[in-house]
């Protein structure tokens, strides 16, 4: 068995596109950071959840990069919804990711959520009902670095970092510092 | 993890540490939340089959179960040997018919679930709920999730289990789970009331408490009942709690950062004196809580997923 | 009507031909001719004398659910038996002439195997007052071998004066060696297994105990005790030492305790639950070297049949027993000649020759293959196999601990007093 990552860095090295660097990435991420910003009138009542896995250290870095620009630290925290998944029974048991919910809580503010590539929109949808479990925001919102399109539910983003069209026999795979060990988005042929 | 948990064997240490990061969750999910239930498993029915009494495991299971959004149902089917009620085959295919998905039993005979998990009698899972002198693995779970929040960890961890181990279905899960995890379990009982083999057990063994408390981590009492001593185990239960109770003064041999533990229902001033069950270092409480962590993951893990 | 069987190998020796005409054993040796005897061919198969069972539960008269004395004698039969001894803890209890006499005269109706009931040696097994021992003697039923089969005579004055009070018809005592106190509640053998499963242990001690008490007894006031079900190394040793003091003992060991070992209780499958119970790979081996060197006379299936709804449950809530009679032959080939312990002439000897003298047969059974003799025979197919299936038995029960497996060898066909019992496998 190999790791995700390892499997990952394989699809990569073998038959992989990349589609994004380590800078484009950092661009992408800086400018949606501006855009959540912009959108909530400022950086107050602002908390940032991500999804595991990916979304987390995503959600960690929006909030340095807002608080590097407004001054304000933003609460950022992760938001586990395997419990809310409706997937659940085609697969075994899986085991939960940390869900952290930083102190001071929802009620009231206004929750970013954060994912590495929305696709289905299946996962979103269970993070939705989850936040509802935890409190009751202002409102939501949501933020991806990838959206690869084929939604099955209707559902949004408000801040995207790169549109990429895909075929359904694509997979993609995003990379990041602090889970694979460098950043980068890459297509690969899903393998049939 | 297997499809049933009827032995704390049946858990590998990786299922194990599975089972307590699932509980952490489950706690983090449901402690301090306006809403205390997860949508998990809606639509799945589980059975609590209790063919002995016993209230706290009962309650613990429904509360675990329906914060999970299952549908519970409680069935008792108390009977012995002797008064033949309906037969455990008969109650199987009952519940069978009637689709649970999970069957949460308890039971008076060691082995019963083992029966109903493989005698081909019904397809759901079986979750062993305490049967006769043999297993209670949710209680060694929870004891385990107990001791690893105070200790941090469990593994090299040195645990004392003390009293009526022949006879506890605790103290034996508790021994492979603990050892699983990498403890080292000493169990301290006088030798009328340890199991004939227990040198087989990975554990140790021990008939003078003193001597074992100084180095203890965690101190586990079991409940004793005061009718063995009419069957010659020991002589009065003054002269048990003098030579294997917790009192005062032997609390204060133990480390200053060791917790007590008991499975409850606690005899106090047979095994345990009120004075040490109510200290600050007592988790009996705090047990209880963890219980329904440990179960909501127990059931999550059999059955939230697919069957393989 | 007359039988010429042909190049059967007797004992496993040389082929031969056997005629048997009018319940007799007419002539043995080779190329016999006879003229309107039905020639069964028995080319390949070994002929044993017809073996006799010192401890089967035929449940007639009271459980009738359970095995009657027509479907036992047919199972017996099959198993190549032309003797049962059959136990008396029936409802009623054996315990009077009565019983007895309609236990055997149940027997002789059906004509399957010569039913030779057991007395049982207190009234209603209750351990208390002796039963009408002489009356049962006396009976048509003519019993030799007294026991409480199921419970141990426990009180030592009583199984004293049982030994001494059936000397004056040459009875034996078979005890059921368990010590009752040291088995209260006791599930399976106490040992590390029985530690780890929660099972209630039923140490060795409990049947070593008795065996060496009533050993002691039966020298002292000079009567024949026989053992039931030996299951321990201790008591092979017990009753070796006895043996070689000249004690007037005599013991048997069962097919399964031959065979099987305690790790089965591990899936608490109550199939496997049995009194006494099933003990380690050691005692086994014990059981086995005693049978060989004699220490240990005679295998008796102890044959008990149970409903499935007694078996169909909690292992605590079951009911001890297992299934012998259809199987105990092969079980004895498995563990015995075929692992070179025992020849044919030995299993003979330990399953037909030794008990019927046990169970003062009458020199009916148990008797050489020889001219003269009464033709109570079995014709076995060494080199078979097959694999058990309890819905193929004959017996009523189904509690066989074989289900599934694969045994050797095969009863072709018994004859009892010249008439066949079973041709080809089958009941005739």
């Amino acid at each position: 068995m190999s790791t995700p990552a390892q499997h990952e860095r394989l699809a990569a090295e073998f038959g992989g596109r990349q589609v994004l660097d380590e800078r484009d990435i950092a661009r992408a991420l800086t400018r949606i950071a501006h855009e959540i910003v912009e959108r909530n009138k400022g950086a107050d009542d602002l908390v940032v959840l991500g999804i595991p896995t990916r979304g987390v250290p995503l959600a960690h870095r929006f909030a340095a990069c807002i608080a590097d620009a407004e001054g304000v630290s933003v609460p950022a925290g992760s938001l586990d919804v395997t419990m809310y998944r409706d997937d659940l029974r085609l697969r075994p048991a899986r085991a939960l990711e940390h869900t952290d919910i930083p102190a001071g809580g929802v009620d009231g503010r206004v929750v970013v959520l954060v994912d590495d590539v929305l696709f289905s929109g299946r996962t979103i949808r269970a993070a939705l009902t989850a936040v509802e479990d935890v409190g009751r925001p202002r409102a939501v919102r949501l933020a991806v670095l990838v959206d690869r399109g084929h939604r099955e539910l209707p559902i949004r983003a408000d801040h995207v970092g790169k549109n990429l069209p895909t075929s359904m026999r694509e997979s993609v795979k995003v990379m990041l510092q602090e889970v694979d060990g460098r950043d980068a988005v890459v297509i690969a042929e899903e393998q049939p | 993890m297997k499809d049933h948990l009827l032995s704390a064997a049946d858990l590998s240490r990786d299922d194990a540490i599975l089972v307590l990061d699932t509980s952490a969750e489950m706690a983090q999910l449901t402690e301090g939340r306006s809403v205390k239930k997860l949508p998990t498993l809606r639509g799945r029915a589980v059975v609590n089959l209790f063919f002995e009494d016993s209230t706290r495991t009962r309650t613990s299971f429904e509360l675990a179960a329906k914060r999970l959004s299952a549908d519970v149902v409680n069935f008792s089917a108390k009977g012995s040997s002797v008064s033949k009620g309906e037969s455990l085959k008969d109650t199987a295919l009952t519940l069978e018919a009637m689709g649970a998905d999970c069957v949460v039993v308890r039971h008076w005979a060691s082995g019963a679930p083992h029966r109903l998990a493989y005698s081909g009698w019904i397809r759901s899972s079986v979750v062993n709920a305490g049967d006769g002198t043999h297993e209670h693995p949710t209680q060694a779970i929870l004891d385990a999730y107990t001791l690893r929040k105070h200790l941090g960890s469990v593994d090299g961890r040195r645990i004392t289990i003390v009293g009526d181990v022949l006879h506890s279905r605790v103290a034996r899960s508790n021994v492979l789970l603990l050892a699983t995890l990498g403890a080292e379990v000493t169990l301290v009982a006088p030798p009328t009331l340890l199991p004939v083999g227990v040198e087989h057990w990975p554990c140790q063994t021990s008939y003078d408490l003193d001597s074992v408390l100084v180095k203890a981590d965690a101190v586990m009492m079991l409940r004793v009942q005061r009718e063995r001593m009419n069957a010659a185990f020991f002589p009065s239960a003054r002269e048990y709690s003098r030579r294997y109770g917790l009192d005062a003064r032997r609390f204060a041999l133990l480390p200053d950062d060791a917790v007590v533990l008991h499975p409850g229902p606690m005899n106090r001033g047979m095994e345990i004196t009120a004075e040490v069950a109510d200290s600050d270092r007592s988790v009996i409480v705090e047990q209880v809580t963890n219980g329904v962590y440990v179960r909501m993951a127990v059931l999550y893990l059999l059955l939230a997923g697919g069957r393989e | 009507m007359s039988w010429l069987i042909r190049g059967a190998r007797v004992l496993g020796g040389e082929p031969t031909d056997l005629l048997l005409d009018d319940e007799r054993i007419a002539d043995v040796g080779r190329r016999i001719s006879s003229r309107g005897a039905t020639v069964t061919d028995a080319d390949g198969l070994l002929a044993l004398p017809g073996l006799v069972d010192l401890h089967t539960h035929l449940r007639e008269p009271g459980r009738e659910d359970a095995e009657t004395v027509e479907t036992g004698t047919q199972a017996a039969a099959l198993g190549g038996f032309t003797a049962v001894h059959a136990m008396a803890n029936t409802d009623p209890v054996a315990d009077t002439a009565g019983v007895v006499e309609q236990v055997w005269r149940l027997g002789r109706e059906a004509g399957y195997a010569d039913v030779r009931p057991v007395g049982a040696v207190t009234m209603d097994l209750a351990g208390e007052r002796l039963a009408e021992l002489g009356a049962m003697t006396d009976s048509a039923a003519t019993v030799r071998v007294f026991s409480d089969d199921g419970r141990c005579v426990s009180d030592a004055v009583l199984m004293r004066r049982a030994l001494e009070y059936v000397k004056a018809f040459d009875g034996v005592i078979a005890q059921h060696a368990q010590e009752p106190r040291l088995t209260e509640g006791a599930q399976m053998n106490e040992g590390e297994l029985a530690g780890r499963l929660g099972l209630r242990g039923w140490p060795s001690v409990a049947e070593e105990a008795i065996v060496a008490r009533d050993v002691l007894l039966a020298a002292h006031v000079q009567s024949r005790l026989h053992v039931c079900h030996v299951s321990t190394r201790g008591s092979v040793e017990i009753i070796r030492l006895a043996k070689e003091r000249g004690f007037p003992v005599t013991a048997e060991v069962t097919p399964h305790h031959l065979a099987l070992t305690e790790d089965l209780a591990a899936t608490y499958d109550p199939r496997y639950k049995v009194n006494p119970p099933l003990r380690r790979a050691d005692d086994v081996a014990a059981l086995r070297v005693g049978l060989a060197d004699g220490t240990i006379d005679a295998v008796a299936t102890d044959h008990a049949p149970h409903p499935v709804e007694d078996k169909d449950c909690e292992w605590d809530a079951a009911a001890f027993g297992m299934l012998g009679l259809e199987t105990a032959l092969s079980v004895v080939q498995e563990t015995m000649v075929d692992t070179g312990l025992l020849d044919w002439a030995g299993v003979a000897d330990r399953m037909s020759a030794r008990p019927a003298r046990i169970g003062r047969c009458d020199g009916s059974h148990g008797r050489p293959l020889a001219a003269g003799e009464s033709a109570n025979l079995v014709l076995v197919d060494p080199a078979a196999s097959r694999v058990i299936d309890s819905r193929e038995l004959a017996s009523l029960s189904r509690n066989t601990p074989y289900e599934g497996m694969t045994l050797p060898g095969r009863v072709v066909a018994t004859f009892l007093r010249g008439r066949p019992t079973v041709l080809d496998g089958k009941l005739a």
